[in-house]
């Protein structure tokens, strides 16, 4: 039943997490304090990056005769590499992450999107270029990105139970982000990573809980079911389960630290029980750091 | 009744439900506890895991028991068990239902009626006749043999008595029994000598079985004062173990409020059937215990009334002259304080001295002049009695001798008069019998008293009334006239045996007994009472309580001295003229026996179990266990912990608050409790107005409106800054914070209580002012024309209005704040009434206005429905059209100006009618 009256109520409902998201990314993005963005090393840029005496090879018109002045040596001026910089992001939109334990703590798909827009404000206001993983968004720079990036996190139709992460259409050398709980199969996880590592791709990995999924809090006879039902544990005594639970847990998250170490991504585990800038401040330094 | 260890069942057949238990236990043990469904996405994390025990999956042992548990009792409630079923008494013929009905029934009272009550349906049910008869309240005629439910109809109306049956009349009504009937005897436990006798003729008539309660009878004997102690015995009848039994003396404190002013504990000692207790206390707290009570006891054997044996009163003696040193036998007081020291207590002391001590009586012994004679005369007025004995002195001076003093009671002749004596003629006189309606009327007049010198008094026309004692030869021995509440007593002889042998006489001792200027230490005998006549005051009931004896006849004084307490002679406090005795259910020789009734007579206490219905015990108890299984099931869930443990909490909250009973009214308590200082705090700290509330909750919140529209006009435009108004119930606020009240009439609105009114005159005598608002526009001027017209004469009848006119062109109200003639509120038109001006105001020349009355008007009645036309609401916009467009808007202007008007004419009183004045106030500044 297409009336316009259905129409236009799911159209809202498609439109209504963009502004929102866009505009709490935004919100959070203010938060972290952004000054200019470069490469941190030599290169092709605007910023004055320092002088280096003149080696052969120079050419005379890059000798830098005001600063050369001052001394018996010829310097060089030379300024901050500020190529910009691809960076890919997948965040997994699969039905595990619509969880929440409670009417106060956000849904686990919503916190990951907002960490992941606010990073991508950030580091399009850097001057980075900022897309999605896989072939639907490639990166570009630019405001309008934005509001593609932010209409894009919000589809989601057809998902399975757990998300797999997307490790297509990775550009060489370029940086990526994964916000996932990371609670599916963890063979697809550690595929992608490993691809991107041979490609180059460095990047950062974060994984986003519910307050409850790390605290077990259950007890009674309980059948557990994931989101979309395709799975489900019957037990008597929840209670019991939980020392076992917590174990795997802890191993999980473990598994994926050691993950990230090997393949030179970083790892951090955010709760959606928390305030996100912390998570955000942490992204922000960990996708700088990435030389 | 089919009856199983001791309880009967109503409906025995429900108890074949018992055995279904068995095969609910098997179903519901196989039924385990439904699972929970939980959307986790962890549960990728817990494939695999399995449980520890797999004995959960059954219901446990203990939520089984508890289950099976509330179904047993809800099965077992409604088979209807009663504890303790009676077992019916076989019986026929007439029953006699016997009852002592003496005190000693009082205190178990109620229970002894509903054994009686027992009796008697039973005897309804098997279709006997009854009787109920009671001992101390014995038929006329025959035994009234009637149904017997009929006489259970009739229980209420008996009541024990105070005092115990009369031997003779038991006697003579046992003997005149005839017929055969079965008797049930409530008896008090207490031994009579007709016991055995009315035993006997009863048994003559058919069986007799005795009820008795195994409680021991009490009671309390006189107190008596001994050794300068209060002395208290209780005694018992049956000897007992030891026990302490508690007295409390009760009286009126200074105030005159009654208390208990003494306590004490009368231990009874293992075996003992008497307890003794002494008490000191002081004289003035002594002189106020009127009764003392044994605590605990409901009877009147426990109540034992104080007459004045116990009370000391404090006498003050003055004596005119104290100089001959040694010489005792001749001091003017010796023989007075010799008769009064056992029973009074005497001051010594100069006149000013004594005056501060404000004893009962002064006897002025010989003294001519009194100092501070006002005072004394005040003392005297006041309730004192003043005795003056003559003597030397007295008759030597000039006191009362040309006009009566006021403090005599009547003149004197000069000199006096000695008869008998070595150099007059004529022999020593002796006294007169003492007339009916003396003060000592009955004493005996003794050979030997004989009188040589007296002062004489003057023939008056008054004298013969105030002779209460005359000689031989009439002339006046002793004259009293009565002042104010007290009076003065003259002794026409000498307090000394000088003038007469009367001091050394038992006779002057009974006479200032007499004359109530001491008290007797114990109780009186029939000698001492002969001749006087006593009013019953108080009495008391059988279960110990004070009552007005109302107009029971006068009893004599001798027969009230050989009194027991009987139909004619009702236990209680007796009056005489100045004096009371108390006649108590417990003598001084009184003594309590048990009962011994022969083998033969079956005897049954009164504490017999009774018949219990269990069935709203079971039930609840069912409740209660489907509660905690509700609680357990929820436990065993994981519902009451961890996720949205808020549902099961509040479950469980909800099922603990149904099982406490939620006392209605609390809330309400509370709200009194701690609204009033609000109240009084909101209404005085600021200026407020105020409605009356009317019941009407639409009415009431347009006043509300209304009022709160002109406090806001009110603090825009003028200096006056009301807070929020207050909506007043009268019934329960006080008035006397509101300057101003409006009061909207509405037709259904009660009429306030007689206190409500009585608080509104209070409110309008002392300023403040209410505005009638009969919100009809007064289509047909005043009169019933309108509901509320009609509504408005119910609610003003009552209160205090004065005469009241349309405002006059030159009222106070019309120029206060602003210039009005017309008071407009959502209707225009009508007429406002105020106080009438009085008649003789006038317009003085030159002035604009006349002079009315000063006062604020308290009353201001209209129909214009002013509230609407101020009302706004919260953000300051008018609620209520008034009239059309801008001449509607005018109209509110000047409705909204009439308040403004009216709350300055209630503000400031007079102050702008008294400008009337300024001009002639200029004119005579001369400016």
């Amino acid at each position: 039943m297409t009336t316009s009256a259905t129409l236009r109520a799911r159209a809202e409902d498609l439109a209504s997490p963009l502004p929102p998201l866009l505009a709490d990314a935004q919100h959070l993005a203010q938060s972290v304090l952004l000054g200019a963005h470069g490469r941190r090393r030599a290169g092709q840029g605007d910023e004055f990056w320092q002088y280096r005496p003149a080696m052969v090879g120079d050419e005379a018109r890059n000798v830098d005769w005001r600063r050369s002045g001052r001394s018996d040596a010829h310097f060089v001026r030379e300024k901050e590499w500020q190529a910009a910089q691809s960076v890919l992001i997948w965040v997994d939109n699969a039905r595990s992450m619509s969880f929440t334990s409670g009417r106060n703590v956000p849904q686990k798909g919503d916190r990951a999107r907002l960490l992941a827009m606010a990073a991508a404000i950030l580091l399009i206001h850097g001057g980075e270029r900022v897309g999605l993983s896989g072939f639907g968004l490639p990166p570009r720079a630019g405001p309008v990105q934005l509001l593609r990036l932010a209409s894009a996190l919000g589809e989601a139709e057809d998902v399975p139970d757990y998300g797999t992460p997307e490790a297509r259409g990775m550009l060489p050398r370029s940086r990526a982000l994964f916000v996932s709980d990371f609670l599916g199969d963890m063979e697809p996880v550690e595929a992608a990573l490993t691809k991107a590592a041979d490609r180059g791709v460095k990047g950062a990995l974060v994984q986003v809980l519910d307050p409850e999924e790390e605290a077990f809090p259950f007890d009674g006879r309980t059948i557990f079911e994931s989101m979309g039902g395709s799975m489900r544990h019957e037990t008597l005594k929840a209670g019991d389960l939980r020392d076992r639970y917590l174990a795997r847990l802890a191993e999980r998250k473990d598994r994926l630290r050691t993950l990230c170490r090997v393949t030179g991504w970083q790892y951090e585990c955010h709760h959606t029980g928390e305030p996100p800038t912390p998570a955000l401040l942490w992204l922000y330094r960990a996708l700088e750091h990435v030389q | 009744m089919f009856t199983l260890f001791g309880i009967g069942f109503t409906t025995p057949w429900l108890l074949l439900g018992l055995v279904a238990l068995p095969i609910l236990w098997l179903l519901l043990r196989a039924v385990p506890p439904a699972p929970v469904r939980r959307r986790f996405p962890g549960v990728a994390l817990l494939l695999g895991l399995s449980d520890d025990d797999q004995q959960s999956d059954k219901t446990p042992w203990w939520l089984l028991l508890l289950r099976t548990l509330a179904v047993a009792a809800v099965i077992l409630g409604f088979a209807g068990p009663v504890l303790n079923p009676e077992p019916e008494r076989a019986g026929s013929g007439p029953l006699l239902v016997l009852l002592d009905g003496t005190w000693a029934d009082a205190g178990d009272w109620p229970r002894r009626m509903d054994r009686a009550e027992a009796v008697l349906s039973e005897a309804a049910r098997q279709g006997r006749t009854a009787a109920v008869v009671s001992l101390t309240d014995l038929p006329e005629g025959p035994v009234p043999f009637q149904a017997a439910d009929a006489w259970a109809g009739r229980l209420p109306s008996i009541q024990p008595r105070p005092w115990v049956p009369q031997e003779d009349a038991v006697a003579e009504w046992g003997g005149a029994l005839d017929g055969a009937f079965e008797t049930f005897w409530l008896s008090d436990g207490v031994d009579r000598p007709w016991r055995d006798d009315l035993l006997a003729d009863l048994e003559d008539h058919g069986g007799v079985t005795v009820f008795e309660s195994p409680r021991s009878v009490t009671g309390l004997r006189p107190a008596r004062f001994e050794d300068g102690a209060v002395q208290l015995s209780a005694l018992r009848a049956a000897p007992g173990p030891e026990r302490e039994i508690g007295v409390t003396g009760h009286g009126t404190d200074p105030n005159g409020i009654e208390r208990a002013l003494v306590t004490a504990t009368l231990p009874f000692a293992q075996g003992a059937t008497e307890a003794e207790a002494s008490l000191s206390v002081p004289p003035e707290l002594r002189n106020r215990i009127t009764r003392f009570e044994l605590d605990a006891v409901r009877s009147a054997a426990a109540v034992s009334l104080t007459d004045d044996a116990l009370q000391r009163r404090e006498v003050a003696l003055v004596a005119g002259r104290d100089d001959r040193e040694g010489l005792e036998l001749l001091s003017p007081t010796h023989y007075l304080e010799e008769a009064l020291e056992p029973t009074a207590d005497l001051i010594d002391g100069a006149m000013d001295d004594v005056m501060q001590a404000n004893p009962d009586a002064i006897i002025l012994a010989d003294v001519a002049q009194v100092s501070r004679a006002e005072e004394l005369l005040e003392w005297v007025e006041g309730g004192g009695l003043l005795v003056r004995f003559a003597g030397p002195r007295l008759a030597a001076s000039d006191v009362s001798r040309s006009e009566e003093d006021p403090l005599m009671p009547v003149r004197l002749r000069a000199g006096g008069r000695s008869v008998g004596g070595a150099m007059s003629w004529g022999e020593p006189k002796g006294l007169r019998d003492f007339q009916e309606d003396s003060p000592f009327a009955g004493l005996s007049v003794p050979e030997d008293v004989s009188v040589n010198a007296q002062v004489m008094a003057q023939p008056d026309p008054t004298l013969s009334d105030r002779v209460i004692a005359s000689l031989e030869d009439g002339t006046p021995l002793v004259t009293r006239k009565r002042v104010g509440e007290g009076q003065i007593v003259l002794f026409h002889v000498s307090a000394n045996a000088e003038w007469s042998t009367l001091p050394l006489s038992g006779l002057f001792v009974q006479m200032l007994e007499r004359l109530a200027v001491s008290t007797r230490p114990a109780r009186p005998d029939a000698a001492d009472l002969e001749g006087t006549v006593w009013e019953p005051d108080t009495v008391l009931t059988a279960f110990g309580d004070l009552q007005d004896a109302g107009t029971l006849p006068g009893i004599d004084g001798a027969a009230l001295a050989e009194a027991r307490p009987g139909p004619e002679t009702p236990p209680g406090l007796y009056r005489g003229e100045d004096r009371r005795v108390s006649l108590n259910v417990i003598g001084a020789e009184t003594t309590l026996a048990p009962t011994a009734w022969p083998d033969r007579i079956p005897v049954e206490g009164l504490d017999i179990v009774r018949e219990t219905a269990l069935k709203g015990w079971l039930l609840t108890l069912a409740l209660g266990l489907m509660a905690l299984d509700v609680l357990a099931a929820l436990a065993l869930a994981g519902r009451l912990r961890g996720p949205r443990a808020g549902a099961g909490a509040a479950a469980a909250l909800v099922l603990a608050l149904a099982a406490v009973p939620q006392p209605g009214t609390a809330q309400e308590i509370e709200r009194a409790e701690t609204d009033d200082p609000p109240l009084a705090l909101e209404a005085t700290t600021e200026v407020v107005l105020a409605h009356v509330v009317t019941g009407n909750d639409r009415l009431d919140e347009t006043a509300h409106a209304g009022l709160r529209g002109l406090s806001r006009t009110l603090f825009q435009r003028t200096s006056i800054e009301p807070a929020a108004p207050i909506a007043v119930d009268l019934e329960t606020d006080e008035l006397a914070f509101f300057p101003f009240l409006y009061w909207p009439v509405d037709a259904d609105q009660p009429i306030p209580s007689d206190e409500a009114y009585a608080k509104l005159n209070t409110y309008l005598r002392t300023g403040g002012m209410i505005l009638f608002d009969t919100r009809d526009a007064d289509v047909a001027g005043y009169g019933a024309s309108t509901d509320t017209g009609r509504k408005l004469q119910r609610l003003a009848g009552p209160l205090d209005i004065p005469p009241l006119e349309p405002v006059p062109e030159d009222h106070v109200l019309t120029r206060t704040f602003y210039l009005l003639q017309d008071f407009p509120g959502r209707y225009a038109g009508a007429d406002v009434w105020v106080e009438a001006a009085p008649a003789d105001a006038e317009q003085v020349e030159g002035m604009p206005f006349r002079d009315l009355n000063d006062n604020v008007t308290p009353v201001v009645i209209g129909g214009n429905d002013w509230a609407a036309a101020w009302a706004v609401d919260d953000s300051g916009s008018a609620l209520f059209p008034v009239g059309r467009g801008y001449a509607g808007e005018r109209q509110r202007e000047i409705a909204m100006r009439f308040g403004v008007n009216l709350i300055m004419h209630v503000l400031t009183g007079n102050y702008k009618s008294d400008q009337v004045h300024v001009p002639a106030l200029l004119d005579r500044l001369g400016q």
